[in-house]
């Protein structure tokens, strides 16, 4: 049984990020994933947004964890090598009365914190000439410049990726099933794991609550609630420069709509909660009400260039619990909860993961400096990121890099090689997608997906018809043709 | 005496033809056609339906299946048990494309429409 | 490097291209595929009747291709495969990748954009639902199970009766799986007859027009599909949903010319063909850059998009030839009315030739008349019993009419009514 003195339960972009701030200091550490791959839950599909702070009620930890995140955001992006963009946020108003709401979100970011020279209110004629594609309807916006836009399951890859390279175990595939206390240790049961650990933390996402009752606690629930995307096409990138949100009114909270690191344009999302924790459909019903409220913000939505629709679930804390639930189980004080991470979540994380390892450390966990740190991982991106002249010298040394599998992302097979083989490893479609963006451009896969299936069947040593999309049981093919022989 | 309805497929027209059989099965009229091929059309895929048969078959030494066609139509009722006939074949390289892998398929001779190299 | 005339895609449309390039006196080409092989799509085309209008035989797409691939490989027209194309700058140069050169590029003096099309994705279609495994465009499944030899799945339901998917309906029937529908959003099918006729009736598979799949199911691998009725303006009539159980959903719902090298290299578009906007010769709006083929307008036949390409191989090098000699004094526009969607080509540059132009109907006229106007003067018509939007048109202008056009020197109208 292999023995560590914490073990991160759920490998999303909050449980990577604990995961790798404890390599920081001399201690062993595992990541535990239920899943084939991190970053499938929430981390797989939100918004993707780097909120300024001035939203989060002031003095919750929502509040002062995403003003730091925030803040720590482009130096903890560039270190991992994932995309991040500070382009600026908008929230739109579109009457006298939603500007008051504007002003009174500008105080309430200077009280949470937010760097003044970052907030200003802008009236229509600043707002066009800033954003020439605004609706005509738009009378003013509060502008926060510090917020920003990051790929937010690039960061949990790197973040996982980065943990390991620094010493810590991932352990993929391995849901908890069962959590037991002896001799003062936890064992954990993992899938086909059982794994000792001093402390737990519980970054369990949408399944937190079912890990804490794993230990008889049962002080907090959550719900899922969903929320639904339409992505368009790159053509559709430059629509708008800023993110832009909309006044919450008592209508609801409005849709945004954003440029994405990759390029791309993004609105949504619906807010509905949901009984199942499992549920990424889109409906008709939603689409339609994410297509016509973006319509509000801005002028030429292109509908047609529509390229994909999705949905992510948040995992939002049922009852009177409103902030993040960040706290020791008050059933064993070497549990740590990190729950109810829903938005601003994504923001918050690099915070969270620093106040988590303050927890322990102040808990008695001995934290000495880990002096074979490297902050850096290479990003999946690098060699895209390359000069033609660099590049050339890659592929000279290893032409692999010099075939493109997919066309409409130029992913190249040395690259999609590399991510089968990296920590943590790509097994799947959905995997290497999230890792390289292979099969999420305008064709959506239609032409990379059979040579994709052939390098996964090649380089994992499985065949064709054990391959998944991404969760188990989605098998992309059914069965080999022409046995010959053997059919006979 | 017995109707069948067809859609007829010598052009883009796609007239709806009716043709009316014997009891002895003879075609005693075609209706619903525009033009003489679609008369005959009708009295050929009533009486004897025949179709092109493109498939493939396995190669050695690969996972990559080579495509192959009957030379000619065959019977329609046999393309399921020429589909059998051709899944139990394999072929070694090199085959040209044009070469004869089976010489009695329903008719047909089976041929590759690829090379194997 | 440099070449004379580098062309982008080694597919029916740039090997014809390329043939005729040469034979027009052009011996220093280039041609740039990306796939492993040349040949293109019909690689997975393994069915026949190809070639019926250029051979006078049926041809499945492997052989097909076979034959201009011999007719290149007769001219030693190198081709670079596994090579793709990166960009093409409006100067006309070409900057491509492969693994033995790296990235390079190519200074051409003439270009042939040939890369073809691709099929519409799921993502675009808006079907509402789960995100399971199993869906697959048409084409997609056909590359499996022609080239890589697995089969996609069993239990099968095909949105879109586009050829590929009757095609797929029917060699997927041959090898094994279930067709239990094709859906078809239209109140007609865009496939041909035939393939209606040989791919779905001969197997019993049920085609339902002005049906829609409106929701997908699933977690894993997907598990059915709700398939439902549409109304006049296609919209879901929810009391008809009904849930077929299905491990696989194939769509075959229209295919897209692949123009973002033609983006990059600024050569306007038509919106309605997506393809670039043409004179007769197929040369696009940036002189020496030449389209043809399913990058150009989406065809019916193969033995078009090989005589359009000809045309285009054969005008790039008269251009070439010609010293890269200048544009146009006069251009006619040509405009689509009535009920035809598009015309190829949009603009007419020379009165001295005759011209064929190429359309689509946006919905089946019987008993139609053709007309071809300048102005409000009709210069030619023609009668046709029906016409079809899966059945590409043309009509042939002749010298006398292009100088009337031109002597009027108004846009040429080309209705159906």
């Amino acid at each position: 049984m292999n023995s560590y003195q914490v073990a991160v339960i759920g490998a999303g972009v909050v449980g990577s990020l604990v995961a790798r701030e404890l390599t920081k200091y001399d201690l062993s550490v595992a990541l535990i994933e239920a899943r084939e791959d991190v970053a499938t839950g929430s981390t797989a599909a939100n918004s993707s947004i780097v909120h300024g702070g001035f939203d989060p009620e002031p003095g919750t930890l929502k509040a002062s964890l995403n003003v730091k995140g925030t803040a720590m955001m482009p130096a903890l992006a560039a270190e991992l090598g994932v995309s991040y963009r500070n382009n600026g946020s908008l929230v739109i108003a579109f009457s006298a009365e939603e500007m008051e709401t504007v002003r009174a979100l500008y105080a309430r970011g200077r009280t949470n914190g937010v760097p003044a020279d970052s907030l200003s209110v802008l009236g229509q004629a600043e707002l066009r000439k800033l954003e020439p594609n605004v609706s005509d309807d738009a009378v003013g916006a509060l502008r926060c410049a510090s917020a920003g836009i990051v790929c937010p399951y690039g960061l949990a890859i790197a973040a996982a990726g980065n943990a390991a390279d620094n010493g810590a175990s991932l352990y993929l595939s391995a849901p908890v099933t069962a959590i037991a206390k002896r001799d003062g240790k936890f064992l954990v049961t993992a899938g086909p794991h059982m794994i000792q650990a001093d402390y737990l933390v519980n970054c369990a996402g949408l399944y937190a609550d079912r890990v804490a009752r794993l230990i008889g606690d049962d002080s907090f629930t959550l719900r899922p609630r969903k929320g639904e995307y339409l992505l368009f096409d790159k053509s559709e990138g430059e629509l708008t420069g800023h993110t832009m949100f909309q006044v919450p009114t008592t209508a609801g909270k409005g849709v945004l709509v954003t440029p994405t690191v990759d390029g791309n344009l993004l609105i949504g999302p619906t807010s509905v909660f949901s009984d199942d924790r499992e549920d990424k459909s889109t409906s008709a019903d939603g689409l339609a009400f994410v297509r016509e409220t973006a319509g509000k913000s801005v002028k030429g939505l292109n509908f047609r260039q529509v390229i994909t629709s999705f949905s992510g679930l948040r995992a939002v804390p049922d009852g009177e619990e409103k902030d993040f639930i960040i706290r020791f189980s008050e059933r064993d004080g070497h549990f740590l909860h990190c729950a109810g991470i829903e938005s601003p979540g994504l923001s918050a994380s690099p915070a969270i993961a620093v106040y988590v390892a303050d927890l322990l450390r102040d808990a008695g966990l001995p934290m000495r400096p880990n002096p074979r740190f490297d902050p850096c991982r290479r990003s999946d991106h690098w060699f895209r990121r390359l000069s033609a002249a660099e590049k050339n010298e890659v592929i000279r040394k290893d032409p692999r890099y010099g075939r493109v599998v997919c066309r409409c992302e130029t992913v190249t097979e040395g690259e999609i090689v590399e991510a089968i083989h990296r920590a943590p490893q790509a097994t799947t479609l959905d995997a290497l997608k999230r890792r390289l963006r292979s099969g999420m451009g305008r064709c959506q896969g239609g032409f990379c997906t059979p040579l994709l299936v052939e390098l996964l069947a090649k380089e994992t040593g499985k065949a064709p018809t054990e391959l998944c999309k991404g969760a188990p049981g989605s098998l992309l093919l059914a069965g080999t043709l022409k046995k010959g022989a053997e059919q006979a | 005496m017995k109707t069948r309805e067809l859609t007829c497929i010598v052009c883009p027209m796609g007239c709806t033809l009716r043709v009316e059989l014997t009891d002895e099965g003879e075609v005693a009229a075609v209706t619903g056609n525009t033009c003489p091929r679609g008369a005959a059309y009708a009295k050929d895929e009533v009486l004897h339906p025949v179709r092109t048969l493109t498939t493939t078959v396995r190669a050695a030494g690969t996972d990559r299946p080579l495509p192959v066609k009957t030379d000619r139509p065959i019977p329609k009722e046999h393309l399921f048990d020429a589909m059998k006939r051709v899944n139990s074949l394999q072929v070694e390289a090199p085959v040209r494309i044009g070469d004869v892998l089976l010489d009695d398929l329903f008719g047909a001779k089976l041929v590759a429409t690829a090379d194997l190299l | 490097m440099k070449t004379e005339i580098a062309i982008i895609g080694a597919g029916p449309a740039g090997l014809a291209a390329a043939v005729a390039a040469y034979d027009a006196g052009v011996k220093d080409l280039l041609l740039l595929e990306r796939d492993a092989a040349p040949g293109g799509i019909l690689q997975q085309c393994i069915h026949n009747g190809f070639g019926l209008h250029r051979y006078g035989e049926e041809l499945t797409g492997p052989e097909y291709a076979a034959r201009d691939v011999a007719e290149v490989r007769k001219r030693n027209i190198p081709i670079l495969t596994e090579t793709m194309v990166l960009s093409v700058a409006p100067d006309r140069t070409v900057t491509a990748m492969n693994r033995q050169n790296g990235i390079f590029t190519v200074e051409a003096k003439a270009i042939v954009l040939a890369m073809g099309c691709r099929e519409r994705p799921r993502g675009a279609l808006n079907i509402p639902g789960d995100r399971p495994s199993g869906i697959y465009t048409a084409g997609t499944a056909q590359r499996f199970v022609n080239i890589q030899g697995v089969l996609p799945g069993k239990e099968i339901v095909i949105l879109g009766s586009g050829d590929i998917g009757l095609i797929m309906a029917r060699r997927m029937t041959l090898e094994g799986a279930h067709v239990h529908a094709v859906c078809e959003l239209m109140p007609y099918s865009g496939g041909l007859n035939r393939n209606i006729v040989q791919c779905l009736r001969d197997f019993d598979i049920p085609l339902l027009l002005s049906h829609t799949v409106s929701r997908v199911h699933g977690n894993g691998r997907l598990t059915g599909v709700s398939v439902a009725e549409v109304d006049e303006n296609r919209r879901v009539k929810p009391e008809t949903e009904r849930y077929i159980p299905c491990d696989t959903l194939l769509l075959s719902c229209g295919l897209l010319p692949e123009n973002e090298l033609s983006k990059g290299a600024g050569v306007p578009l038509d919106p309605v063909t997506g393809g670039a906007s043409v004179n007769e010769r197929r040369e696009t709006a940036i002189p020496g850059v030449f389209a043809c083929g399913n990058v150009l307008h989406v065809h019916d036949l193969v033995d078009f998009v090989s005589e359009e390409a000809h045309l285009a191989g054969e005008s790039a090098a008269k251009w070439v030839l010609s010293g890269a000699a200048g544009h146009a004094e006069r251009s006619i526009p040509v405009r689509a009315g009535g009920k035809v969607r598009y015309t190829v080509p949009q603009r007419i540059d020379s009165p001295e030739t005759p011209v064929r132009l190429f359309f689509r109907v946006g919905s089946v006229a019987d008993n139609a008349v053709l007309t071809v106007k300048s102005g409000q003067t009709v210069l030619a018509a023609k009668k046709k019993r029906r016409m079809t939007p899966g059945e590409m048109e043309s009509f042939e202008l002749s010298p006398a009419v292009l100088c009337a056009a031109f002597d009027a020197g108004e846009p040429l109208t080309v209705s159906v009514n």
